[in-house]
C-alpha cells in the first residue's frame, strides 16, 4: 500500500511541474508586454521600466526566472493581485470556503438523489421508471447549466419570489467570518433569520451546480448495478432466499459502489468548471467568479496564481480518490 | 462468454474488415442495433432537422438575423398578449427576430461542433498513434503533457487560453479543441497498445509494411469504434463549451447570433422578457440532447460487450 501511495505521488510531480510551467508561461504568452501588464501602469519611463524589470526578475535568464517562480510557489508566494495589491493566496483562501460550501452541498444533493435513482433504474430495468429516470438523466447531462440557472431565477426568484437572485446572504445580516461557511457562521451568529437567509441563497446555485454530477452519478450507478446484478454471487444470495432489499442493499450495492465512488471523486473538476458558470450567474463570491472577473479585469497575476492553485487542488483530490479506490479495491494496488 | 471465443470473434471481424462485401454487413449490423434504440433514432431525426435548418437558414428564416426593427422592441411570442404573428418567438431588446437568429445560430453551433471535433480528433489520433506505437520516452512525455492538460477544469483552461489568444469564436474553438484532445490521445493510445501485438499486425509487418502503413492503414481502422463514440460526445461538449464561453463574453462576439452569446445579451432582461432567455438555451439543450442520444445509441451498437446486455 505504501509503495502504491508513493508511486501515485511520484506521478504527480511531473504533472505539477507541467502545470507550473503553464502558469509560468501564461503571463509571458499574453499579448502585450508582461512587465507593463503586471505593474498595471501605463506610460512608464525607461528607468521605471528597468526597475520594474528587475523587481519582477524579468532581467534574468528564463530558466532562472522559472526556478525562482517555483521557489516562490513552494514558499506559498503565488504573486500579488494587480488590482487589489493583496497576495493571491490570501484572496484564494478567503473566497475558497464559498466555493467549497456550494460544492459540498451540490455533491451531497447529487449523490443523495443520483445513487438511489440509479439503483431504482437498474432494478426496474427496461420499465417505464427506468426509461424516465434515464431520460431525465440524459437531459441533465446535456444541460447548458448557465441557461438552467437563468430559468430557475425566472421561475423561483421572478415569478414565485421564493428565493433571492444573488449573493450568499441578505445584506441585513452582518457577522464575522469564523469558518467561512455561511451556513455555520450564520448559526453561530445567533441572529434570527440569518440561517434561513443563507439557506435560501444557497438553494438555486446548489441545484444548478448539482445537475451534471447528478446525471453522471445516476447513469454510472445504473450501469455498475446492472453489471453486479448479473453476477453469480448475487444469484446465490437470491437463491438462498434473501429478500430483495438485503440482496440489493447489502450484496450488490457494496460492489457496485466502487466505480461510483471514483466517479464522484472525478466530479471535482466538473464542479469547479461548473462553479465558474454557476458563481457568475448567482454572483456567488467564490473562486469561480473570482477567476472570471480577474480575466475581465486583466488581473493576470490572479489568473496565474488561481490556475495553479485550482489545478493543484484537483490533482490532490484525484490522488485522494486513487487512494480510496486502492483501499476499497486491493486488486488495483499492483 | 469466455475470453478465447471473444478473441476468435474479434479476429473474424478483422478478417471481415478487409473483405469488401462483408463491410456492408458490418454497417448493416451497426444500423440494426442503432435502429433498435428508440432514443437514438429520435436523436438522429432531430439532428437531421437541425442540419437541414442550418443548411437552408436563409430560405427558412422569416427575417434577417441582424435586422433591427425600431418599432418592435421586446415583442413577446405570438401566443402571448401583445405578441405579433410576424415574430413567432418574439424579438429581442433591439428588435431582432429571435426565431431568425436561432435559425442562423444553428449554423454556428454545428460549425463549432464539426471544427472542434475534426481538429481535436485528427491531432489526438496522430499523437495517440505515435505514443502507442513508438512507446518509450516519447510515450511517457506525451502522456505527461496530456495529464497536465487534464489537470485543469476544461472550461477554466479554455477561458485562460482565450484570454491569451483574444476573445472570438475562432480562438474559442481552438481552445476547446485543445482541451478536448487529450481524451482522443488516451483512447487511441490504449487501443493501439492492445492491437499492435495482434497476429494481423505482426503478419502485416512481416510482409514488409512500413511504419506509416502499419499505424494508419493496419491498426487505426480497428481502433475507430471508441473514437467515433468519443467524437460524438466531444461534438456536444464543444457546443456546450462554446456556448458557455459565448455566455461569459469570451466566445463569439455580439451581434453574432451564436446561442450562448444571445443568452449573454439577454441576461439583463431575464425578469422582464422571459422569451429572450428561454429560446436560445432551449435550442442548445435540444441540439446537445439529440447528439448525446445518438452517441448513446452508437456506443451500444458499436460496443460488442454491451450488445447482449
Amino acid at each position: 500500500m505504501i509503495r502504491f501511495l508513493l508511486r501515485k505521488f511520484g506521478l504527480l510531480i511531473p504533472t505539477f511541474i507541467g502545470v507550473s510551467i503553464i502558469a509560468f508561461a501564461f503571463i509571458r504568452l499574453l499579448p502585450g508586454d508582461p512587465i507593463t501588464l503586471l505593474a498595471g501602469e501605463r506610460g512608464v519611463s525607461a528607468e521605471r521600466y528597468e526597475a520594474l524589470q528587475a523587481a519582477y526578475g524579468f532581467d534574468k535568464p528564463i530558466i532562472v526566472q522559472y526556478v525562482n517562480y517555483l521557489g516562490d510557489i513552494l514558499q506559498g508566494d503565488f504573486g500579488t493581485s494587480i488590482v487589489t495589491k493583496r497576495p493571491v493566496l490570501e484572496e484564494f483562501m478567503q473566497l475558497f470556503p464559498a466555493t467549497l460550501e456550494l460544492s459540498i452541498c451540490a455533491i451531497i444533493l447529487a449523490t443523495a438523489i443520483g445513487i438511489p435513482a440509479g439503483i431504482l433504474a437498474a432494478v426496474r430495468r427496461g420499465s417505464f421508471t427506468d426509461q424516465s429516470i434515464m431520460g431525465v438523466a440524459l437531459v441533465g447531462y446535456s444541460m447548458p447549466i448557465f441557461w438552467w440557472g437563468l430559468l430557475l431565477i425566472i421561475l423561483f426568484s421572478g415569478v414565485l419570489q421564493w428565493t433571492p437572485v444573488s449573493g450568499r446572504i441578505s445584506l441585513l445580516y452582518y457577522f464575522p467570518q469564523v469558518t467561512g461557511f455561511m451556513l455555520i457562521d450564520s448559526l453561530l451568529s445567533g441572529q434570527a433569520g440569518a440561517f434561513k437567509s443563507a439557506v435560501s441563497h444557497l438553494i438555486l446555485p446548489t441545484i444548478v451546480l448539482a445537475t451534471i454530477p447528478l446525471a453522471v452519478i445516476a447513469r454510472q450507478t445504473r450501469s455498475a448495478m446492472l453489471e453486479v446484478l448479473s453476477e453469480d454471487y448475487v444469484r446465490t444470495a437470491r437463491s438462498k432466499g434473501l429478500g430483495p432489499f438485503r440482496v440489493i442493499g447489502l450484496h450488490a450495492l457494496r460492489n457496485a459502489l466502487i466505480p461510483v465512488v471514483t466517479t464522484i471523486g472525478l466530479q471535482v473538476g466538473v464542479l469547479l468548471a461548473g462553479a465558474i458558470l454557476t458563481e457568475s450567474i448567482f454572483s456567488w463570491p467564490g473562486i469561480g467568479k473570482w477567476m472570471v472577473d480577474s480575466v475581465f479585469k486583466r488581473d493576470y497575476s490572479v489568473v496565474q496564481g488561481g490556475l495553479l492553485l485550482i489545478a493543484g487542488m484537483i490533482m490532490l483530490v484525484n490522488l485522494l480518490v486513487d487512494l480510496v479506490y486502492g483501499l476499497i479495491n486491493p486488486r488495483i494496488r499492483r | 462468454m469466455t475470453d478465447t471465443s471473444q478473441i476468435v470473434e474479434e479476429d473474424l471481424e478483422h478478417v471481415e474488415e478487409h473483405a469488401g462485401p462483408a463491410r456492408r454487413g458490418r454497417l448493416g449490423e451497426f444500423w440494426y442495433y442503432f435502429s433498435q434504440n428508440r432514443g437514438a433514432v429520435t436523436g438522429l431525426v432531430v439532428f437531421t432537422i437541425i442540419v437541414l435548418v442550418a443548411l437552408f437558414a436563409p430560405l427558412i428564416a422569416p427575417h434577417s438575423p441582424s435586422l433591427q426593427n425600431r418599432d418592435a422592441f421586446l415583442v413577446p411570442p405570438f401566443w402571448q398578449e401583445g405578441g405579433n404573428a410576424a415574430y413567432i418567438l418574439g424579438t429581442d431588446a433591439v428588435g431582432r427576430d429571435i426565431l431568425s437568429r436561432l435559425i442562423f445560430g444553428a449554423r454556428f453551433s454545428l460549425f463549432i461542433g464539426v471544427f472542434v471535433v475534426v481538429l481535436a480528433m485528427t491531432t489526438g489520433i496522430i499523437i495517440g498513434l505515435i505514443a502507442g506505437y513508438v512507446r518509450g520516452w516519447v510515450d511517457t512525455a506525451i502522456m505527461r503533457v496530456m495529464d497536465v492538460i487534464l489537470a485543469f477544469p476544461s472550461l477554466l483552461l479554455a477561458l485562460v487560453l482565450v484570454a491569451i489568444l483574444g476573445p472570438g469564436l475562432l480562438n474559442a474553438m481552438i481552445a476547446i479543441a485543445l482541451v478536448l484532445q487529450p481524451h482522443f490521445v488516451r483512447l487511441t493510445r490504449a487501443s493501439v497498445m492492445s492491437e499492435r501485438n495482434r497476429e494481423y499486425v505482426i503478419s502485416s509487418r512481416v510482409a514488409g509494411a512500413g511504419v506509416f502503413r502499419l499505424m494508419f492503414i493496419t491498426i487505426l481502422p480497428n481502433c475507430m469504434a471508441p473514437l467515433i463514440v468519443q467524437g460524438t460526445l466531444s461534438f456536444s461538449n464543444a457546443i456546450l463549451d462554446a456556448a458557455a464561453l459565448g455566455f461569459l463574453g469570451m466566445g463569439a462576439q455580439p451581434p453574432t447570433p451564436e446561442w450562448g452569446t444571445m443568452l449573454a445579451e439577454a441576461r439583463e432582461f431575464i425578469l422582464r422578457a422571459w422569451w429572450v432567455v428561454t429560446f436560445p438555451g432551449l435550442a442548445i439543450l435540444v441540439t446537445v440532447l439529440a447528439i448525446n442520444l445518438m452517441g448513446d445509441g452508437m456506443r451500444d451498437a458499436l460496443d460488442p460487450r454491451l450488445k447482449k446486455s
